[in-house]
């Protein structure tokens, strides 16, 4: 901020020289807030699978239906691609475009794999005449393991476009900002994940 | 979950859309032509005047912060009229219906004029006006050329816009939800209200929700993000905090609204059992979670009218703020305990003495934060030469009114009289004491305060006047009978009365209603008149009353970059500190601007979101798939332009701020 | 205004630094994502056991270390996965976490706790927990 070039300004009291915002700063922070909010809207499921998530209808309970080992499988899958994104966002750090295209994709594989095994045990469980219909417990169950699968949908087709865009424009700024976000949204869903497997599949089976 | 006594008929092509969706009352139909009438006049008007092409390129996609704010604020006077209606009627039909007569509204009717009046007011009245304020002001306060996402503010709008045409249309196409305000099931459950009227009230809120997270998280980044280099956290514009601590508030509260209409939902839709009667549902947890985010709303309401008055008196008193640290304090407070108070809207629902006194007792705590800001307002105004002009005027109305309603509010939270006056016309007078005292007066203030600032010109104070003492006059003739009712044991929302003694108080408050009437009618005629009358009233400086923050150091209105330079913030009240230490506004040596460009991708993706909310309303599921999908693709295309700013030329800021200094050397 | 490319400037950086990069946040290393990724694994397997297992003798205790886990998992993944610090955008992350936490908290334990009082008052005797297949 001189005043050399311009005896315009004696008091000090205007930039004169171009003050850059970096373009782009505020939008990790945007982000976080909105995955902030995100964050109450599964607490709310949380409260209601907590208020209503004994409540069986004399229908079937988590001991009924609960597969822990294929719990097990699909936490193994999530957690995967968790590091499988981390390696991918490391890469696009040093600014490997194809290690990072790579490792993206064998993250989308791992996420779909979640999605995939969560989509059959939905079928089975309504199969059983076991669906979000049948009790308030169920409910309470399918739109909160649901929620989180629809979460995990859209990161999905994001991460299908980041990957188009970041292979048609390579690693400019706006897409490692834009990766960054996904990267955030990613890991949150995994910590959001740990209170589902925690809460729903672990405590129904104690 | 039993099924609907008669199924609605449904096509493939139109779901549950028919010719029985037409409303069969001559009110309606009345209602209808004026609408068609006058909306066919303006469609005429705009194509005469060639007015299309300057409507979408310079308002309907900018991304310009002054020009979504102003939207918003038109936005908020067409649902206030609407709204305000709404409310004519009820009064009307609370003044007929004695000695055995009906009114002239059926229950049918009478439901949905009350929902939809609370409803309007909160959601489409107050919310746009209190978003249009924080829109136009804070950026400019704050020193910066926009604010953070600007697409994302133009498509923010255009959600709120479309949750508007949502319900505005189940007036004129179906019904609408016949459950109050807040659609407490199992009487909004797909059982007890099987029609398309929950439906509307559902995704009008759920298409606006949207909308007003989206703004929530945007305000929120810019004010922490984009202040002008100096401007610490407490060297801000006691308006920018209120507008800070309120989008805090928005974004920490609306996901519970959203996530609870999501699940009401459910169960109309699916048939879950989240708040039905059987199979394990609890529509107790409904009224639980809607108050989670219901007590935070009002607060989103309140803190940036209390940030108008903040402003208003100081530069009217023409004395800094009294006691600014503690404003900000009590602003942060207020904004905490409002988590912890949500149980006083139902301590009658059962929940118990211990959990009862605990709520009460937070209730009443909250109160000693906002008690804290009018004695600062006072002391403001203490020893200061106070010029009553309109803002001021609104202001001492409010500190009146405002208090009278809040005290009202810390008798309610005493659980026993609140078991006496719970759901009676006792609450009815409170929350609109505390809404239209401080609200509505703020939203008055406000307009009267920056309408020089955004357009150039003053609004003519004779009708305002005529607005103010109208509105006053008419608000306590209005709402103090309902505190005798209420304490005589009137229960809200009743449409027809069988006592005779109570019908002097319903007349009382329907005279109220009417001279409210004028003064709304005034104050279109204010704002009419001064438009016809702006070259008298036109304000050169770009500071007409003397101001003490930012905005006032731009024009009226401001260029679209707001600030040729960025400022330099040395103090509290920036501007009243330059001019105290003359200042001088750069004259030449100017650089391009970095702007963002205009869009048509907000209203195009908002409109997809309004058509799949309608589709959803009549169960037209092939519309509600495509336009989702539309909503879904639309979003990835607009990701693929990357290109999405430009420069103002240096030579074009020269022109204009050369402007400037010709205008401020003819006022002086 | 500075003549270097935001590329050539940020891949520069990026060899000298390793992983602290000028654009306020950390992305952490190879090194960090693996020892994230090991004690997930560990933190995951160890409840999962538990529970398959059959669970301590004290279903109180059972549920308090499942829960446990989860809240060090959850710590796990925001300090090597979500790289959460003090520092990032000048500490309104952590802020607006911490007040996210808050928020969350009364939400869950409020509602818990009215909701309790309510079915107590307002539906005494009603036992939802019967389920028809000889459970519970």
């Amino acid at each position: 901020m001189s005043a050399s070039m311009h005896s315009n300004d004696q008091t000090g009291f205007w930039e004169l020289e171009p003050h850059h915002h970096a373009e782009g700063a505020s939008t990790s922070l945007g982000f976080w807030i909105y995955l902030m909010s995100d964050c109450l809207m599964f607490a709310v499921l949380f409260a209601v699978f907590g208020v209503l998530g004994h409540n069986y209808a004399g229908g079937p309970g988590p001991k009924e239906l609960f597969d822990l080992e294929l719990v097990a499988l699909n936490t193994a899958f999530l957690l995967i691609s968790s590091i499988t994104f981390g390696f991918g966002m490391l890469a696009a750090h040093e600014g490997n475009k194809s290690g990072a295209l790579r490792w993206l994709f064998v993250t989308l594989l791992f996420g779909l794999g979640f999605l995939c095994v969560e989509l059959y045990e939905f079928n089975h469980l309504i199969h059983e005449g076991a669906g979000p219909q049948r009790s308030a417990f169920l409910s309470a169950f399918f739109a909160l393991v649901g929620t989180h699968g629809l979460h995990v949908t859209f990161g999905s087709i994001w991460l299908v476009t980041l990957m188009v865009q970041v292979s048609q424009k390579g690693l400019i700024p706006a897409n490692m900002r834009r990766l960054g976000c996904l990267s955030m949204f990613w890991h949150f869903l995994d910590v959001v994940w740990i209170g589902v497997f925690t809460f729903v599949y672990l405590m129904g089976m104690i | 979950m039993t099924p609907a006594a008669t199924a609605p008929h449904t096509t493939f092509l139109f779901g549950k859309l028919g010719f029985d969706a037409i409303p069969q009352e001559p009110i309606v139909w009345a209602t209808f032509a004026v609408v068609a009438l006058g909306g066919i006049a303006l469609l005429i008007a705009l194509t005469y005047f060639k007015l299309w092409g300057y409507l979408w390129k310079e308002w309907f996609t900018s991304v310009d912060h002054k020009k979504i704010g102003i939207m918003y604020m038109i936005l908020g006077i067409i649902m206030l009229l609407r709204g305000f209606a709404d409310a004519l009627m009820m009064r009307l039909q609370q003044v007929w219906a004695f000695n055995g007569s009906e009114g002239y509204l059926n229950a049918h009717h009478y439901d949905q004029v009350f929902t939809a009046h609370g409803v309007i007011m909160i959601f489409f009245a107050a919310m746009p006006f209190v978003t249009g304020f924080m829109n136009y002001v804070v950026p400019l306060q704050i020193g910066a050329r926009d604010v953070s996402f600007p697409f994302l503010n133009n498509f923010s709008f255009w959600m709120t816009a479309g949750g508007a045409i949502i319900i505005m249309m189940s007036l004129f196409v179906g019904e609408f939800a016949q459950t109050g305000w807040l659609a407490f099931p199992p009487l909004s459950g797909i059982d007890a209200s099987p029609g398309v009227g929950v439906d509307y009230y559902i995704w009008a809120l759920q298409v606006a929700g949207v909308g007003t997270t989206l703004s929530g998280i945007n305000l929120l980044v810019t004010i922490v993000k984009m202040r002008a280099p100096g401007m610490t956290m407490m060297k801000m514009p006691v308006f920018t905090w209120t507008a800070l601590c309120t989008n805090v508030l928005i974004v920490a509260s609306f996901p519970v609204l959203t996530m609870t209409l999501i699940l009401l939902t459910l169960d109309r839709y699916v048939g879950t059992n989240f708040f039905t009667n059987d199979l394990g549902g609890n529509s107790m947890m409904y009224v639980n979670l809607i108050w989670i985010w219901g007590h935070p709303e009002v607060y989103i309401l309140i803190l940036p009218c209390f940030g108008i008055f903040s402003e208003v008196t100081s530069t009217f008193a023409g004395k800094r703020l009294f006691g600014y640290t503690s404003m900000v304090y009590a602003t942060i407070c207020i904004t905490i305990l409002s988590y912890v108070v949500w149980l006083h809207h139902f301590f009658t629902m059962g929940s118990g003495a211990s959990v009862n006194s605990f709520f009460g007792i937070t209730t009443m705590i909250i109160s000693i934060p906002t008690g804290a800001k009018i004695f600062n307002w006072l002391f403001t105004m203490y020893k200061g030469r106070v010029r009553f002009e309109l803002p001021m005027m609104w202001t001492v109305a409010f500190m009146v009114t405002f208090t009278v309603g809040g005290m009202t509010g810390v008798l309610l939270a005493v659980p026993p009289a609140d078991f006496v006056l719970h759901n009676s016309l006792f609450l009815i007078a409170h929350f609109h004491n505390v809404i239209i005292g401080g609200v509505v007066f703020a939203v008055f203030a406000g307009i009267n305060f920056w309408w020089p600032k955004a357009f150039g010109f003053r609004l003519d104070p004779f009708f305002g006047k005529i607005s103010f003492w109208c509105w006053v006059i008419g608000y306590w003739l209005a709402f103090t009978p309902l505190y005798v009712l209420g304490l005589m044991g009137v229960t809200r929302r009743m449409r027809v009365f069988d006592d005779p003694d109570l019908r002097i108080w319903f007349a009382i408050a329907a005279l109220g209603a009417a001279v409210i009437a004028v003064g709304i009618a005034a104050f279109i005629a204010q704002i009419a008149w001064s438009i016809w009358k702006r070259k008298e009233l036109v304000d050169v400086t770009g500071d007409p009353w003397g101001g003490r923050t930012l905005e006032w150091a731009t024009s009226s209105p401001p260029p679209a970059y707001n600030f040729a330079f960025t400022p330099v913030i040395r103090d509290l009240d920036a501007w009243w500190d330059m001019k105290s230490k003359k200042a001088q506004r750069p004259l030449y040596g100017f650089l391009p601007i970095h702007m963002p460009k205009s869009t048509g991708a907000g209203v195009v993706l908002a409109g997809f979101a309004t058509i799949f909310g309608v589709a959803m309303i009549w169960y037209i599921w092939w519309l509600a798939i495509a336009s989702f999908a539309a909503i879904v693709i639309g979003a990835i295309i607009h990701t693929f332009n990357y290109n999405r700013d430009y420069h103002i030329p240096a030579n074009e800021v020269e022109t204009v701020e050369d402007e400037r200094t010709r205008q401020l050397a003819l006022g002086a | 205004m500075s003549a270097a490319t935001p590329e050539t400037h940020h891949e520069k950086l990026a060899q000298e630094h390793g992983h602290h990069h000028d654009d306020g946040h950390d992305h952490g290393t190879h090194k960090s994502y693996v020892t994230g990724f090991v004690l997930s694994v560990v933190l995951t397997a160890i409840p999962f056991i538990i529970v398959m297992a059959g669970g301590f003798t004290s279903p109180v205790w059972t549920a308090l270390t499942i829960m446990a886990f989860a809240i060090v998992q959850i710590v796990v993944h925001m300090v090597y996965f979500l790289h959460m610090n003090t520092r990032s955008d000048e500490g309104w992350t952590m802020l607006a976490t911490i007040f996210t936490i808050i928020v969350v908290v009364i939400t869950l334990s409020g509602s818990l706790w009215v909701m309790y009082h309510l079915n107590t008052n307002m539906m005494p005797g009603m036992n939802h927990e019967l389920t028809g297949l000889g459970g519970n």
